[in-house]
């Protein structure tokens, strides 16, 4: 008893100690980006702990619309999602760009999100992990497809699946010929390549099996068989490629769609010292290449692929050329409002028949 | 009274009016603000019933509302018709341990979480799942067949999850009901189906129509089961609601969509009253 006593004291004892130098990071991230393994050595390190949530795009910002940036103390939406959501909800703050370690990013993406994450002359997003959209194709079985619209065909029938969200009108509408990006100012223009693409997807419905909403979902009807061509996420096509090396990552030849996770410091965050350390640990190229061996995506760390398995960068390599990397499409900023229009062609889709 | 017996009153009463204030009355008052401010540009907002005039001007909600209502309806008759027999025979023609035995096994299944028994149907039912192959198996149909992603697939997890909620008032009321008067029935001279139609029926109505409203109301706000198990035709009054506050960020329509979610099915469960001639406070106050 005695013992447990002295124990406790001395436990209380180092956890007052910690809090006053160590604060708690609760970080709002995606699947993959904060493996175990970088978080203990992160707490090692530094003294703080990690609280991860792992969450998309839309939840995120769903979350800190509720709390008004409050709850957690660094996000990682995407860079084309900062700008728009900060003009309408102002739930982010602006990076201190004298407490980053400048040099760990690679210069041409740090200087992309700023320029698409600026708002009011401030700077919100920082890069962190980067990758595409695409077509994920068991080659075996599906070969003819190697464009978002070639899911539509008859040889594929039942047996393809999608996204009912805003990256299928997008792909599609290039696939189509049509330019979604160059028209994403002008709202009509806009509104008129959703119609259009509104009516491919509906005409398409009867092809798909499924509408897939989680990337384990997908990467279970691939498995499976049950689907042999779908459009997803990159890393996803390359880790089942490691179980059956039919299915893999094509480069749909309308383009990928590339997208950069980033950090953003949301407006109430309590642990800003805690959200820097994090920043500059985790772009350091050894911890940056044990996240991209974790996720399955690189990174905007210099030489952030130095320790990445070379299995990885071989499906990386078979599935990018360097025509395919320059015909990538990056998401520019979406301008507040756009969603409503996509949101309510997507609902018109889901109720066809 | 004393005031010691009154302060007794206002303690006892403390829970159930924190409950209703704080978990209910001021949710929905906010939920309501939100519901009529309209917006009209970035961080503009004015007050207004466009929300609510959106949900009756587009077809789509309307007519989801109208499809989750009439599934939702055809979910609970399925359910009376399929929980009947399975609660008669608990109350009236089993005793002791049998009994408790078989409302032991109507209870196990909800002993686990909602989304395990859901994909607990999705291993069933998929292409590659257990009934297609038993089938092929079996030589009844030559290739894999899909089960899963139609209105089907919707009906059998929703009569699932929610019979359990039909079969429990119903094995109360009907082991209320005295042996003997259904013994006279048969003295004098009734058929099993007149006995059934005048004794058992009326006298197990209460239990018919609180399970039939607890069921309704499950079915009408569920999300998991429709949207797991329905796929690409998964279209469900509660689904367009999440989507509006989650990925379109329309939390004004959204809320819209949640009062009309409630008032329309409060209408339902009210016609439905009237219809076989109960009252609430005798179905929900025994």
């Amino acid at each position: 008893m005695k013992l447990g006593l002295a124990s406790t004291t001395v436990m209380i004892a180092a956890l007052s100690a910690t809090t006053l130098s160590a604060d708690t990071l609760r970080l709002l991230t995606w699947g993959g980006y904060a493996p175990e393994d970088v978080i203990a050595m992160f707490e090692a390190e530094t003294g703080h702990t990690v609280e991860v949530t792992t969450s998309n795009n839309e939840e995120m910002i769903a979350k800190l619309r509720a709390t008004n940036g409050g709850g957690f103390d660094l996000a990682q939406p995407s860079q084309d999602r900062i700008a728009g959501a900060q003009e309408e909800f102002g739930i982010y703050k602006p990076i201190d760009m004298s407490r980053i370690d400048a040099a760990q990013f690679i210069p041409s993406m740090l200087a992309a999100t700023a320029a698409n994450s600026t708002y009011e002359g401030e700077v919100y997003g920082l890069p962190h992990v980067w990758g595409t959209s695409g077509l994920v194709v068991n080659t075996a079985e599906a070969p003819q497809v190697t464009d978002y619209t070639d899911l539509c065909d008859d040889s594929v029938a039942g047996s393809v699946s999608y996204r009912l969200k805003r990256p299928t009108l997008i792909g599609f509408g290039y696939s189509m010929g049509l330019d979604p990006f160059a028209a994403y100012a002008d709202i009509d223009a806009y509104q008129a390549i959703l119609d259009e693409v509104e009516a491919a997807l509906i005409a398409c419905k009867p092809n798909v099996k499924t509408y897939w909403d989680g990337g384990d979902e997908i990467k279970n009807l691939l498995r499976s068989g049950e689907v042999v061509a779908a459009m997803a996420w990159d890393t996803g096509g390359w880790q089942l490629n490691a179980d059956n090396a039919d299915i893999t990552f094509v480069a749909p030849e309308a383009g990928a769609l590339g997208w950069i996770d980033t950090f953003v410091l949301p407006a109430r965050g309590r642990a800003d010292d805690a959200a820097y350390d994090w920043i500059n640990f985790v772009m350091r190229p050894e911890i940056a290449s044990m996240i991209t061996n974790a996720a399955g995506n690189f990174t905007a760390a210099v030489n952030g692929d130095v320790d990445v398995s070379a299995d990885l960068k071989a499906r990386y390599q078979a599935s990018f050329d360097q025509a395919a990397i320059d015909n990538i499409k990056w998401y520019p900023p979406v301008p507040a409002g756009l969603e409503a229009l996509e949101g309510a062609a997507l609902d018109r889709i889901n109720a066809s028949n | 009274m004393t005031d010691k017996s009154k302060l007794g009153f206002y303690l006892l009463l403390m829970p159930l009016l924190l409950w209703l204030i704080t978990l209910i009355i001021l949710p929905h008052i906010g939920l309501f603000m939100v519901s009529i401010s309209e917006k009209i540009g970035v961080r503009q907002y004015e007050t207004g019933l466009g929300n609510y005039a959106v949900f009756f001007n587009e077809p789509l909600y309307w007519r989801t509302f109208a499809r989750t209502a009439f599934m939702s309806i055809f979910t609970t008759v399925l359910t009376l018709v399929l929980g009947f027999p399975v609660a008669y025979y608990i109350a009236k023609l089993t005793r002791g341990r049998t009994k408790t035995t078989l409302f032991l096994m109507c209870l196990i299944p909800f002993w686990v979480s909602e989304l395990v028994r859901t994909f607990g149907w999705m291993i069933l039912l998929r292409e590659t799942g257990v009934l297609s192959n038993f089938l092929q198996y079996t030589g009844v149909i030559g290739g894999p067949v899909e089960f899963l992603y139609n209105d089907g697939a919707i009906m059998v997890g929703l009569v699932y999850t929610s019979i359990l909620f039909m079969i429990v008032p119903l094995v109360t009321t009907l082991d209320s009901l005295d042996d003997s008067l259904i013994e006279a029935g048969y003295d004098l001279g009734g058929s099993g189906y007149s006995i059934m139609r005048e004794i058992v029926i009326p006298h197990a109505m209460p239990g018919i129509v609180s399970g039939c409203i607890v069921v309704f109301m499950l079915s009408l706000g569920n999300y998991l089961t429709p949207i797991l198990l329905g796929g690409k035709d998964s279209l469900w009054f509660t689904g367009l609601i999440y989507t509006q506050f989650i990925t379109r960020f329309n939390w004004e329509l959204g809320s819209a969509f949640g009062f009309l979610l409630l008032a329309l099915s409060s209408t339902i469960v009210f016609l439905g009253l009237k219809l076989s001639r109960q009252s609430l406070s005798d179905t929900m106050g025994r």
